[in-house]
Formats: C-alpha cells, structure tokens, sequence
C-alpha cells in the first residue's frame, strides 16, 4: 500500500522544530582537544554556544609557585605544545627582565632563528588542521611533511621534537649544532642521499629553499579551493572592535583589521631581538582576497596565517648570517640559586597563535611568590559564543577552527 | 603619556582618596585603585580619548600570605589579595597597570571571599579572566553576569591559588594524594 500525500505543503508544515542541547565534544575530532562546546539548536541554526573549558587543567601556576625558573621551562613547553619553543623564549624573557640579564648577541640571533622556525611549524599545523575541519585531507599530509623536518632539526638541535626546553634564561641550552645528518624526509624530496652529512645552517636553507614554493601550493589546495571559500568567506564575523574589547591576539587580531604586533610594538627586551629584521606584518583586508571576503572573517584569519609563514621564512633566512657573524656565546650562565628581587614584572611576547604574557612576582627568594601565564588561545575562544550565534551548526568546526586553539594552554 | 601623567589625569578626575598621592615605583609602576571606585575608573581609562585603554591584557588576583611560620620574619607583606589589572591602549600604544588591594577573607571571617567589583562592563574578556580569578585565588566579583567556576569542576572546593588552599584528599572516589 502506498501512502498518498495529497498536499505536501502539510507535510512541512507539520515538522516540529524544538530547542535542542547539543554536547560537541569533549572528544568531537574537530574541536581541537578536549574542548566541550554546548550549543543550544533550534534546527540546524545555533542559538548559543558555551565553551566549557578545563579538561586538562593541571594548575601550572600553582607548580610555577614550587619550582625555581630554569626547573619551570619544561612546564611552559606544556602549555603551547605545538610552538613550545616560543613558549620557553617568552618565560626566559620575563625573567631576564627581572633579574636584568643582558643575553649576547649570538643567543639573541639563534632565539630568532628557532622561534621563527617554531612560529612555521605551529602555522603549518593550524593549516592543516584547519583543512581537516573543513573535511579536506590532503593539506594535512603536505604541512605535517614539512612540519616533520622542522621536527627533525629541533632533535638535532636539542634532543627532543615536542617538548624541547631548548630557549632557557639566558640563551639556549646548546648552540646549534655543526654538521648534521640531513634528515629523511628532506633527503628525499630534495633527491640527496640519505645519512649524508651537511652543515647545520646548509640544510636549513636548503628546507628554507623547497618550503617557499610550496607556500603557494597550499594556496592553490586551500585558500583559493572554491568549496574553502565558500566555507570560509564571510563567516564568523569578528568585528574590530569585538577582537580588542574580547583581548584576542595574535592572527585573529590582526585578522580583524588591527595592525598590532608585538615584534614590532611590543616591549623594548622583545623588540630588540628584532631590531635589523625586515619583515612586513599582515593585516586584512587584503587587495588579493576573494569577493566573497569580509574583514574579520575565517578566511582572514586564516590567511593572516598563511602570510606569516612567508616573513617567518624571511626571518630565518636573515638571521642565519646574523647568527654566523655575531660575538658571543650561546649563553649566558644563569646560576640555580639566583634570588629573584622583592618586584614584578609583565611580559608578553608574539606567540604564534598570540600574545603569551607571564606575570611573575618575586619576594627575595629563589621561587616566585606568583607565577601568572596569561593564554592567548583563552582570550580568543572566550569570543567564541558572540561569533557563533545564529550560525548552522556545521559552521561551527570551521569557526571554531579558524581561532587555531590549543587546549594545553588554555586550560595550562 | 607617561604615568604620572595618567595618574594627574585620574588624580585630578577623581581625587587622592580614590588612586593615592602618586604611582606606586616599581620595574613596571602600577596605580593602586580603590575597589569602590574602580569600574568608574576603568570607564574613564576606557573612554577618555587621550587614553583610550581599549585593551585588557590581564587581569589576575595573587594572594600574599606565608603559611610557614619560619619564613614569616622575611616575608614582608602583610597577608591581603591583589587584583591586577594590565591594560593597553591600541591606539596610543601605551600600557597600564592597576591593582585593587582587598583583605583576604571579607570582614576577617574565613570562608566569606573578598568583594571587587566586576570591569566585566567594561571590557568583554574581564568575563573570563574574572571567572578565573574567583575559581583559582577566590575573588567575588560583584555584578559579574555569570561568576562560575571556569577551570575547575562546579563542585570543586577550595581555591588553588590561595597559600593556605589545601589539595583535597578524594574527589568523587578518586585520591589525591
């Protein structure tokens, strides 16, 4: 028997649309980490969107209280894991501020040198990443292809890939090494001979020499790729006004429209590690964006990302001849059983996905009194629920996304 | 602008009662605020165009208190919280730091946390960072819209950043120590 609709107007009319609590995460693959966003649906359309947030938290300020700074370093590697390098460089920072520590010139050009490389892997990452969410797999294999050799020369130069505590106060732990085994994946696609050795600073501008080109490639997968922008462009609005009043940093500011930088407008200890640097700083709108793009959205963001991976690439390429001519050591000896001074300092530094600031007060003794790591990723998802409102629900990985969160630092 | 130039400014807005005599010296020198007055304070930080702070960088509460008797003869505070307050005005690009000093224990009784008044009105982010404040130093931050615990669980007791706090020994069955 089949059944007859005789007006299917009737149908429709009589599907019941009711509110609905949606649980994403705390293990949804494309909230970035354990990341639980409650959503209220009437449909398919978001009505709110509350963060809950604290899955991994572990109370490092707390540990910061117990331990004196050198032991602190491998905590804050924890925090930012993909960009762990720039995590170290802004604690070591804030304390050779402190304790007014003047780091020679070799260390400062080496700081630039792995933080910018640190600052190219953590944004091939977020690319990558950010494809997934958008249901794309390719671009994920490409950036961790490159991220494995920025990968590879980290081990090289301190022993560890993730975690490196390689920038600790004072400089580096090693100086760069000599010669190295060129690693595979770069052996391979460059055509050398694996298990050849080369000059440390010859491969890197080999890798620097294959990356570039590839920039554009990516472009041509993701940021042109029609289905990209229609999921991208004109979504998540994130007013200028909104991303200043809310404390985001870092791309998403710069996304926005603001042209704010801490390399280039930040503290006089941070800036002058720049100093001599040509880099340029990219802020939407951008004159080769799509049609569909307006200022603040995803595909800003994520091209904000995309451009500084260019400058990062330019930075490292400056900083190897720097690097080989400057005086000094690689360090400077920072003694285990240095009292830190009754005072307090802030400082923030540019962090790939933002401005990481850590508040230390000391009080005459060898740990801090109060040990603050203010999150960048915090203050960006915190404007999560203005920007996701009214938005369909599957809109919301790709907003979510586009804020390039890592709940290690959120959470801290 | 310079901050004893921003302290005229506010001095002269506001009077001695409210932001003292003069900046407090120190590495980065701060203006100590009365909690009476501070979301005035900070509208007019906020609002006035030669100053424009329309960037809240962070805001933290730290508590100064030695629990070890021995080390009391050098600790040199006497025990109260701080509520820090980091701002920067993007379009001026200069930077601020205020703090609210309040006692530990609201009227000296243990358990009844300090009142500060939220900024939340303010700034969009202090919504967050105020959230984090009452869940780790145990601030109560008066008129804030949704004053939860951010980071820990909602029944979570205590406040970790508190000198005195004491890590539970089971939670739900699970032990701590």
């Amino acid at each position: 028997m089949s059944l007859v609709i005789e007006d299917p107007r009737v149908v429709e009319f009589d599907v019941q649309t009711d509110e609905m609590l949606v649980n994403m995460g705390p293990q949804h693959p494309s909230t970035h980490g354990v990341l639980r966003l409650l959503l209220r649906t009437d449909g398919e359309i978001v009505h709110e969107c509350t963060p809950h947030i604290g899955y991994l938290h572990r109370c490092a300020e707390k540990i910061g209280e117990n331990l004196s700074p050198p032991q602190y370093i491998p905590y804050t590697d924890r925090m930012d894991y993909l960009a762990a390098m720039n995590m170290n460089l802004g604690f070591a920072l804030a304390i050779e501020k402190m304790i007014g520590m003047n780091v020679p010139d070799k260390a400062v050009h080496l700081r630039v040198l792995i933080a910018e490389l640190s600052r190219i892997s953590s944004h091939l990452v977020g690319m990558g990443a950010y494809g997934l969410d958008l249901g794309t797999f390719s671009p994920f294999l490409y950036a961790f292809r490159e991220r494995e050799i920025i990968l590879d020369f980290f081990e090289e130069a301190c022993g560890a890939r993730l975690t490196c505590s390689y920038l600790t106060i004072g400089g580096a732990t090693h100086d760069l090494p000599e010669e190295i085994e060129i690693p595979d994946g770069l052996a391979s696609l460059t055509g050398k001979k694996p298990g050849e050795r080369y000059p440390f600073l010859d491969v890197l501008e080999m890798f620097l020499q294959w990356l570039e080109p590839r920039i554009w490639e990516y472009h041509t997968l993701l940021t042109r790729n029609a289905i990209f922008i229609k999921r991208t462009a004109g979504l998540g609005i994130l007013s200028r006004e909104m991303a200043i009043s809310y404390g985001c940093t870092g791309p998403v500011l710069r996304g926005s429209g603001v042209d704010f930088d801490l390399r280039r407008d930040g503290e006089k200890i941070y800036t002058r590690m720049y100093e001599g640097y040509e880099y340029e700083i990219p802020v939407a709108p951008f004159a080769e964006a799509p049609r569909e793009v307006i200022v603040g959205d995803n595909w800003c963001r994520f091209y904000v990302r995309m451009m500084e991976v260019v400058q990062s690439i330019r930075l490292v390429r400056q900083a190897v001849p720097k690097y080989k001519a400057a005086a000094g050591t690689y360090r400077e000896g920072f003694k285990m059983n240095t009292k830190l001074p009754r005072d307090e300092v802030y400082l923030e530094t540019e962090c790939p996905r933002g401005q990481m600031g850590f508040y230390i007060v000391g009080n005459g003794e060898g740990n801090p009194l109060r040990l603050r790591a203010k999150s960048s990723c915090f203050c960006n998802l915190s404007v999560s629920d203005r920007i996701c409102e009214g938005v369909p629900l599957a809109d919301i990985p790709a907003i979510v996304g586009s804020l390039d969160i890592v709940m290690g630092e959120i959470d801290r | 602008m310079n901050i004893d130039q921003i302290h005229s400014l506010l001095l002269e807005r506001f009077g001695e009662t409210v932001v003292g005599t003069e900046p407090k010296r120190a590495m980065d020198p701060w203006i100590q605020v009365d909690q009476e007055s501070l979301v005035a304070v900070c509208r007019f930080l906020h609002d006035d165009s030669r100053l424009l702070f329309d960037h809240l960088n962070d805001l933290c509460g730290v508590d100064y208190l030695e629990p070890d008797a021995k080390k009391l003869a050098k600790f040199g505070h006497e025990p109260h919280i701080e509520v820090v307050y980091h701002l920067t005005s993007m379009t001026h690009r200069i930077q601020l730091k205020l703090k609210v000093c309040v006692p530990r224990w609201k009227d000296g009784v243990q358990g009844q946390l300090p009142v500060v008044p939220s900024v939340s009105s303010v700034w969009g982010i202090a919504n967050w960072h105020e959230r984090e404040a009452y869940d780790l130093v145990g601030i109560d931050f008066s008129g804030h819209p949704n004053l939860r615990r951010i980071l820990c669980p909602e029944d979570w007791s205590g406040h970790a950043l508190r000198k005195d706090y004491e890590f539970p020994l089971e939670y739900h069955g699970v032990r701590g120590r």
